[in-house]
């Protein structure tokens, strides 16, 4: 046993660290070629399929699952990437359970869906690993399109302008492409090093040009984009988060979950993550699930995630509640956090408040409880940072509001992804609201 | 990427994907739906003379073979020619054939064996625009009983006759639909070169019963308590027909002869195999009947991966290509010496290698091992046959593995000889040719 796992306070190294990269393994290991052949064969090639509905991308799901199956993987990933040129993340990140396998019709029937998003994760594997050159830029137009934020949207969006052959120029304000793919997804869906191979694929096709480290609003105007380019595009996702207000919400141990994880990804063997012996994840969404899971892999020895409301309320999908309780993380539900107690400015514990729901309002009952913590994260949602836009993007629910084209109501500016008001809040719906965006972009440009 | 334009007997495709004469092929309704799915051609569903067309049965006319999860492996049908009006068919194949004129319109026809009524209905075809007819002399059930169908079909002299009949009276290029119902293929592919027949395609469907149902005792499907054989097709009779075409294109009398694939063509795997063994091009019916049209664009895009992966540009780099490799079994190499072998590490010991070979073969595989449940194969007795490969449930665990030349084989005691040796000049062989 290592000597840290039962230390209290945030502790880096709390397992060995072939302990935690044991703990980080791939979570749906990749099919075998048998496996996918077995699995292909299951899918019955239904006509205008549910599951092709369900796609936010629209992917031709039993033709690329026929393409498996008649030995032509690398014909499946084109079906694949002519919808989804991220195919190969969303086959590790998709919550197929509420999408695609959700409505698969031998799901319906039996409970049991053909297994979509491993048989495109086999399809879109065989492609990359295999260094399939698959796309072909038409001839050049001249045109110039900046793409703010080099994510899911941005990099679906510009794939697509590329491929019309028009120049892109992403400005990203990190020193990474990705976005979430890179910073956020949970390590263990993404493994070896995957957002990055596929951003590489992505660029393949040539002329994107990615700059780094300039950011929207600090030094970079919409105004001087809008006059440098034919046409703009936002997927900048959601750069702020919703801070916690309470007393002791400064407290040393109190941290914001997606910064945890991002920390978490970019770390070499994650040996050097610390974590603490007990913690407190607040919040109900998929951030919250993975931050408590990451945490729990790390060596953690109680997590438990407070969410306000029930069950059935929570945004993480039942899998991944389940995939939580099943990694030890205890999830409490009707639970308000009102403060963090501390000493000498360091966590001690969090005392939380029972919450009900009367007349369709969640209310505090007045009753409540102290679970001992020496760390908190903080997962109660991301908001879009604004500063950086400027009145003529007009705004809805606090995110950028667009028509179903994905343009904004600025001068040939477009949006997708995370930072628009439509959808979820998904790198599949970003992906498609990025692919749109560029073809409604490509038709503007053409007139 | 490869180009898979494709001229068979002349009449000229987009590509080699044909629907088979067959339901799909009946109305202009379903052609129009086939040629937007991106069908290359089509051979309109069967014409019959003019007159009052024929009657199908009204209850059932399909029986079938599945795979334990429903998989559709075999179709069999009760149906006849066309059960729509001549002229109403022959008005759609025109205005059809208009509206496409990239994409083939081939026309099947089935009249009664007399010139005359050959004489009357080729110049009502060839009015019609299309690019070549179909005789169908394959149909196995209903018409022949007619004295059409394969009652034609399995009468050389028959067929040659029937096909100069139309060779003399159009200019359009005759295919002759062959009937699989018949001992050797060769005779009646012989008899439509012999006629002038421009191609051939084949198969047609097998005659069969597909089931009886064990309460009723009436064969499927039943019609009323009773069954009548059908016309076999899909997955299933797809080695029966490989066979058949590759037979036509190694015959010496008819190797020239194009021919049109047809028989359980489902993917474009089984395409690549009918082209690589001597067609010209192929048809396919119950696989587009079992998932719709749309699975030819499927074919299509795998054909060319496929080609492009390696390095053929055309479908001439294709056709034919596994022909010569096709031989009589009596000049197979008898010099060629195979031993199985287990992967242990694949290996999950389920024995069913071990029980085939002892029970049925040559028991050559062990059960156990110092007392432990283990399968290996015993070179001594193995004759190479490969039946465990073909038993085994896990894919690449039993391999078949060459001898090299000069090793010895364990079960003769003999060195491999590195030279070709067949039948022919065998020792056992009382007729042996002495190789000099
Ligand atoms: C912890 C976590 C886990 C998640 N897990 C899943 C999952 O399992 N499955 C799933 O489908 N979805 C998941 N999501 C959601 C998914 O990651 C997002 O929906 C998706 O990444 C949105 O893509 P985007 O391109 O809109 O934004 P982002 O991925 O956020 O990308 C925005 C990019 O813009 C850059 N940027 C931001 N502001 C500026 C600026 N002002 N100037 C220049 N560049 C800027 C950012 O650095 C970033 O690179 C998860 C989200 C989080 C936070
Ligand atoms: C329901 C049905 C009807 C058919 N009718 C005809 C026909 O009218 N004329 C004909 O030449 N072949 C007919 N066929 C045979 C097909 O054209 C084809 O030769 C056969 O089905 C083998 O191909 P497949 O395995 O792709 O189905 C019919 C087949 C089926 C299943
Ligand atoms: S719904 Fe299920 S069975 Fe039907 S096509 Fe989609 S994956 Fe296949």
């Amino acid at each position: 046993m290592n000597s840290k796992q039962h230390m209290s306070g945030v502790v880096a190294g709390r397992l060995d660290p072939s302990d935690i990269a044991d703990n980080f393994q791939d979570l749906h290991p990749p099919l075998s070629a048998h496996e996918a052949i077995v699995a292909a064969d299951r899918c019955y090639f239904c006509h205008d399929a549910p599951c092709v509905t369900a796609c936010p991308t629209s992917i031709d799901i039993p033709m690329f699952i026929r393409q498996i199956s008649t030995g032509n993987p690398l014909g499946s990933a084109e079906t694949i990437f002519d919808q989804n040129i991220l195919g190969g993340m969303c086959a590790r990140v998709c919550p197929t359970e509420t999408l695609c396998e959700q409505v698969c019709v031998r799901e319906v029937a039996e409970g049991k869906p053909v297994k979509i998003g491993l048989l495109q994760r086999y399809a879109t594997d065989h492609a990359m690993d295999n260094g399939a050159d698959i796309y072909t830029r038409a001839p050049a137009t001249g045109n110039k399109v900046a793409v703010v934020g080099a994510g899911p949207a941005g990099l679906a969006c510009a794939h697509r302008l590329a491929l019309y052959g028009h120049d892109v120029v992403i400005f990203e304000s990190r020193e990474k492409p990705g976005g979430l793919n890179e910073f956020g997804i949970a390590a263990y869906k993404t493994v070896d090093g995957f957002a990055q191979r596929e951003v590489d694929f992505v660029l393949s096709i040539g002329g994107i040009d990615i700059q780094y480290g300039q950011e929207l609003g600090d030094g970079l105007s919409l105004e001087q984009l809008q006059s440098d380019y034919d046409a703009v595009f936002l997927g900048t996702g959601l750069a702020g988060v919703n801070a916690l207000q309470m007393p002791g919400a400064d407290a040393d141990g109190v941290v914001d979950a997606v910064d945890f994880i991002a920390g978490l990804r970019q770390s070499a063997d994650k040996s050097d993550i610390a974590v603490g012996r007990r913690i407190v994840v607040i919040g109900g969404g998929m951030t919250a699930i993975d931050a408590a899971v990451q945490a729990k892999l790390l060596g953690a020895e109680d997590v438990t995630i407070c969410y306000r409301r029930g069950k059935d309320q929570m945004n993480a999908s039942l899998f991944e509640q389940d995939l939580a309780t099943s990694r030890g993380v205890v999830i409490r539900h009707w639970l308000q956090p009102e403060q963090v107690n501390t000493t000498d400015g360091k966590v001690q514990s969090v005392t939380l408040e029972y919450t009900s729901q009367t007349d369709g309002k969640l209310v505090g009952t007045g009753e409540t409880m102290t679970i001992e913590a020496d760390q908190v994260l903080v997962a109660i949602g991301q908001k879009l940072e604004t500063s950086g836009l400027g009145s003529p993007v007009k705004l809805d629910g606090g995110r950028i509001a667009t028509d179903q084209n994905g343009r904004t109501s600025a001068d040939n500016v477009w949006a997708g992804g995370d930072c628009t008001n439509s959808g979820d809040d998904l790198t599949v719906t970003a992906v498609a609201q990025g692919r749109d965006a560029a073809e409604a972009i490509n038709d503007t440009l053409k007139r | 990427m490869a180009d898979i334009t494709n001229t068979f007997a002349g009449i000229k495709s987009p590509n080699p994907f044909w629907l088979a004469s067959a339901p799909p092929t009946d109305k202009a309704y379903n052609v129009e739906r086939a040629f937007k799915a991106g069908w290359g051609g089509v051979v309109w569903k069967t014409l019959g003379e003019e007159g009052p067309p024929a009657v199908n049965v009204n209850g059932p006319r399909y029986g079938a073979i599945w795979g334990a999860d429903r998989r559709l492996l075999g179709l069999n049908n009760i149906e006849l020619i066309t059960d729509r009006d001549l002229y109403v068919n022959l008005r759609e194949i025109k205005q059809v054939k208009k509206d496409w004129p990239d994409r083939a319109m081939v026309v099947s026809i089935m009249v009664p064996c007399e010139e005359a009524a050959w004489k009357a209905i080729l110049p009502l075809v060839e009015e019609t625009g299309a690019d070549g007819i179909e005789l169908n002399f394959g149909c196995p059930h209903g018409m022949s009983e007619r004295g059409m169908g394969s009652a034609v079909g399995q009468v050389p002299e028959y067929i040659e006759m029937v096909t100069r009949w139309c060779k003399a009276n159009t200019r359009m290029p005759v295919i002759v639909k062959l009937t699989p119902n018949i001992t050797d293929i060769r005779f009646p592919a012989r008899a439509a070169q012999a006629g002038g027949a421009d191609a051939v395609s084949l198969i047609n469907t097998v005659s069969s019963i597909t089931s009886v149902d064990l309460d009723s005792f009436s064969p499927e499907p039943s019609i009323d308590g009773k069954g009548s054989h059908g016309g076999y097709c899909g997955p299933a009779v797809k080695p029966i027909a490989l066979n058949m075409v590759a037979e036509i294109a190694r015959d010496a009398e008819t190797r020239d002869l194009p021919i049109s694939g047809i028989g359980g063509i489902t993917t474009w795997r089984d395409a690549a195999e009918f082209l690589a063994l001597g067609a010209g091009n192929v048809q396919v019916c119950t696989a587009a009947m079992t998932y719709g049209f749309k699975i030819v664009s499927e074919m299509i895009e795998g054909l060319q991966n496929w080609m492009d992966a390696k390095g053929h540009a055309s479908l001439d780099d294709v056709i034919g290509r596994a022909v010569p490799n096709v031989t009589d079994w009596q000049y197979l190499n008898l010099n060629y010496v195979t031993k199985a072998k287990i992967n242990q590490d694949l290996c999950i010991s389920c024995g069913r290698c071990h029980i085939a070979c002892e029970d049925t073969s040559h028991q050559a595989i062990t059960q156990e091992v110092n007392g432990v449940r283990r399968f290996e194969v015993i070179d001594e007795e193995c004759v190479g046959c490969n039946l465990c490969v073909n038993v085994c449930p896990v894919e690449n665990c039993i391999t078949m593995e060459p001898l090299a030349a000069g090793e010895t084989d364990k079960r003769t005691g003999e060195k491999v000889s590195g030279d070709y040796g067949n039948w022919t000049e065998h020792p056992n062989n009382p007729s042996r040719v002495a190789a000099e």
